[in-house]
């Protein structure tokens, strides 16, 4: 049977921890044999660890023109990966590098996509995907007719990543043409150091509940305490209280932490869009019939400025 | 300058999502159809690139009916022509089917830049821009937060986690447009007025020699709405904001085993 060919995520030469969750996915499901392609410059060396989470095989484009991201070169590597392995499937992390990758690649084999997808099972020799549409309010079960390669994203942090033990062969992908146009001239680290929501396996959010901008102050001590990220609903944002890089919801990010905690956030639909799939969530909000409360594991209804503070302590108490 | 933008027409981001007696798409019963928000976004874009630069922006749409009315919107804002590419209904979802109509539909028009959303907002797939560039053989940019415009290229930023891009390509280009690009203007009494007398190019879909439905490549097998939400563990803090601050914590600790 097909095997499944995985795409590998790096930054500088580190391993995204949503390409391992993929790569352990495809182990799962994988009929045949799991292959990796990874795509950088000098990134080789990282190429025979994928093995311990399940690719028997790692396919290396290594070239300077690749050392940042280009969705032409980088489909182009991929798409001769899968020349070479002819998989039933291809599965990419849905980072925003994955759900720029995919399509492209999808429409370079001549398939489609199925895009932010959160179970993935096997039906024959068809897989099935689970993706929320209309911003969560509602699930699509879905395939891709029947067509091959099946191309997929999965939304990071919903799989688990699974090491198993193994050393990947290396396979290095030469005769690369790479004719790039839209060329990256720059990665400009915009985070100051800062975990990126969308990667972030704790977050803590703050909406208009805050007052201010300062009162931030109070939901960065927090997330500093349980070393997770800091979050904010639109209204924050639009309120010029915080950077649109923080925003969760249908127009900011979407996230799947295993701990989301929503302080003075109402709860409102767009923002559910970007973090109903968290795994544990957690409402604090004066007011007992806010939405948030429905969606919300745990709770306190109470003033976020007399809440927070002792969380912190209490937080702060368990580390030490 | 001439700029294509691809619109679509969804739900009002508001609407209450029911699901259709077929259990595969919605109940479009009081559904108010609007233009896809990260559209509004592309459409601001072209315009503005025209209106500094000369040339035409066409709006063009694959949908059924009502999506007339997104291009109406468009028509209103200022867009100068406007393309109906009438169907769509068995092809929702189906980002490389609808990017082939587009990119079939696209043959003997001239572009220097074609703008899409990041995201139809509904289908929720972000793909259809991506897919239809390779398509058109034409680089991209996807979620762009920055744009400039030079002669035969472009300059944009694009943000990802922890960090923005900047990327320079060559025109004719795609672009895939996120919040923070612009802000997307109204339309005004007047534009509106005269968007009811501009025309609306018709085209069918079975005249770019494709069969709706034929060879599909995304079927939807069920459409459900999510599982309730199991009741959670609210702790009534007003009254003692400290203790129910100790008791969440020690539950994340034990019982949900978060921290
Ligand atoms: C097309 C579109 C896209 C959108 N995209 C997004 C998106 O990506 N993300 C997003 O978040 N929103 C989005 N929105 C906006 C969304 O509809 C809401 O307006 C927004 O989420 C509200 O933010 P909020 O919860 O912070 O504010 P509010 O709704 O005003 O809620 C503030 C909450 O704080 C509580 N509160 C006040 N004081 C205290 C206190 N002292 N202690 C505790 N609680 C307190 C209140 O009870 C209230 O529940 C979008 C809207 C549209 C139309
Ligand atoms: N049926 C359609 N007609 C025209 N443009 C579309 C259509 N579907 C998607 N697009 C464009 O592609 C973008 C991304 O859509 P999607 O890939 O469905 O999330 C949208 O914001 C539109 O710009």
């Amino acid at each position: 049977m097909a095997g499944i060919l995985v795409f590998i995520e790096q930054r500088n030469s580190d391993i995204r921890k949503a390409s391992l969750q993929a790569l352990s996915q495809a182990r799962r499901l994988a009929g045949g044999e799991v292959a990796a392609v990874l795509v950088g410059s000098g990134v080789a060396g990282a190429a025979p660890g994928l093995g311990a989470y399940g690719a028997a095989k790692a396919y290396v484009a290594d070239d300077p023109n690749l050392a940042l991201y280009s969705a032409e070169g980088y489909a182009e590597a991929v798409a001769k990966a899968a020349a070479a392995t002819s998989p039933e499937a291809i599965l990419f992390a849905g980072t925003a590098m994955g759900r720029d990758l995919a399509p492209r690649v999808a429409a370079k084999l001549g398939v489609g996509a199925l895009a932010d997808v959160v179970s993935l099972e096997r039906d024959g020799d068809r897989l099935v995907a689970r993706r929320p549409v209309y911003s969560g309010k509602a699930f699509a079960t879905v395939d891709a007719g029947g067509h091959t390669p099946q191309v997929v994203t999965l939304r990071p942090n919903v799989f688990a990543a699974e090491e198993t033990g193994g050393v990947a062969e290396v396979v290095t992908l030469d005769g690369l043409a790479l004719a790039i146009r839209a060329v990256v001239k720059e990665l400009v680290d915009t985070g100051g150091g800062e975990i990126d929501v969308a990667e972030a396996d704790i977050i803590v959010s703050g909406g208009r509940g805050l007052k201010g901008p300062e009162n931030f102050a109070l939901i960065r001590s927090l997330a500093e305490a349980l070393g997770g990220a800091v979050g904010a609903s639109r209204a924050a944002v639009d309120a010029g209280w915080i950077a649109h890089k923080h925003q969760v919801g249908q127009t900011g990010k979407v996230v799947s932490p295993s701990l989301y905690i929503a302080a003075g956030i109402s709860g409102a639909i767009q923002h559910l869009a970007g973090m109903s799939s968290s795994k544990v969530i957690v409402a604090i909000n004066k007011d007992p019939d806010a939405p948030i409360f429905k969606i919300a594991d745990y709770g306190i209804v109470g003033d976020l400025f007399a809440v927070i503070p002792p969380m912190v302590e209490e937080v702060k108490k368990l580390a030490g | 300058m001439n700029c294509i933008v691809c619109v679509t027409s969804v739900p009002d981001t508001a609407s209450v999502i029911k699901i259709g007696p077929d259990g595969k798409k919605i109940d479009e019963g009081g559904i108010k159809w609007i233009l896809s928000p990260f559209d509004e976004y592309a459409l601001e874009a072209a315009l503005q690139l025209t209106e500094a630069k000369g040339g035409e922006v066409t709006a063009v749409t694959y949908g059924p009916a009502r999506a007339e009315a997104a291009l109406r919107d468009c028509l209103a804002r200022g867009a100068h022509q406007a393309v109906h590419v009438a169907g769509g209904e068995a092809t929702l979802g189906d980002s490389f089917t609808i990017a082939t109509v587009l990119a079939k539909a696209f043959a003997g028009r001239s572009y220097d830049l074609v703008l899409c959303g990041v995201k139809g907002v509904g289908t929720d797939c972000s793909q259809v821009g991506q897919m239809l560039a390779e398509l058109l053989a034409i680089p991209h940019v996807a979620n762009v937060t920055k744009l400039e415009v030079g002669d035969g290229s472009l300059t944009a930023g694009r943000d990802v986690e922890g960090g923005q891009e900047r990327v320079e390509c060559p025109l004719p280009a795609l672009i895939t447009c996120q919040k923070g690009l612009n802000e997307p203007r109204y339309a005004a009494l007047k534009g509106i007025m005269a968007a009811k007398k501009k025309p609306v190019e018709k085209v069918e879909v079975a005249s770019l020699g494709v069969t709706e439905g034929a060879d599909p490549f995304y079927v939807v097998r069920s459409l459900e709405l999510p599982p309730p939400a199991s009741e959670g563990t609210i702790i009534k803090g007003e009254d003692d904001p400290a203790g129910a601050a100790a008791q969440l914590v020690n539950l994340l600790r034990s019982e949900a085993k978060a921290i």
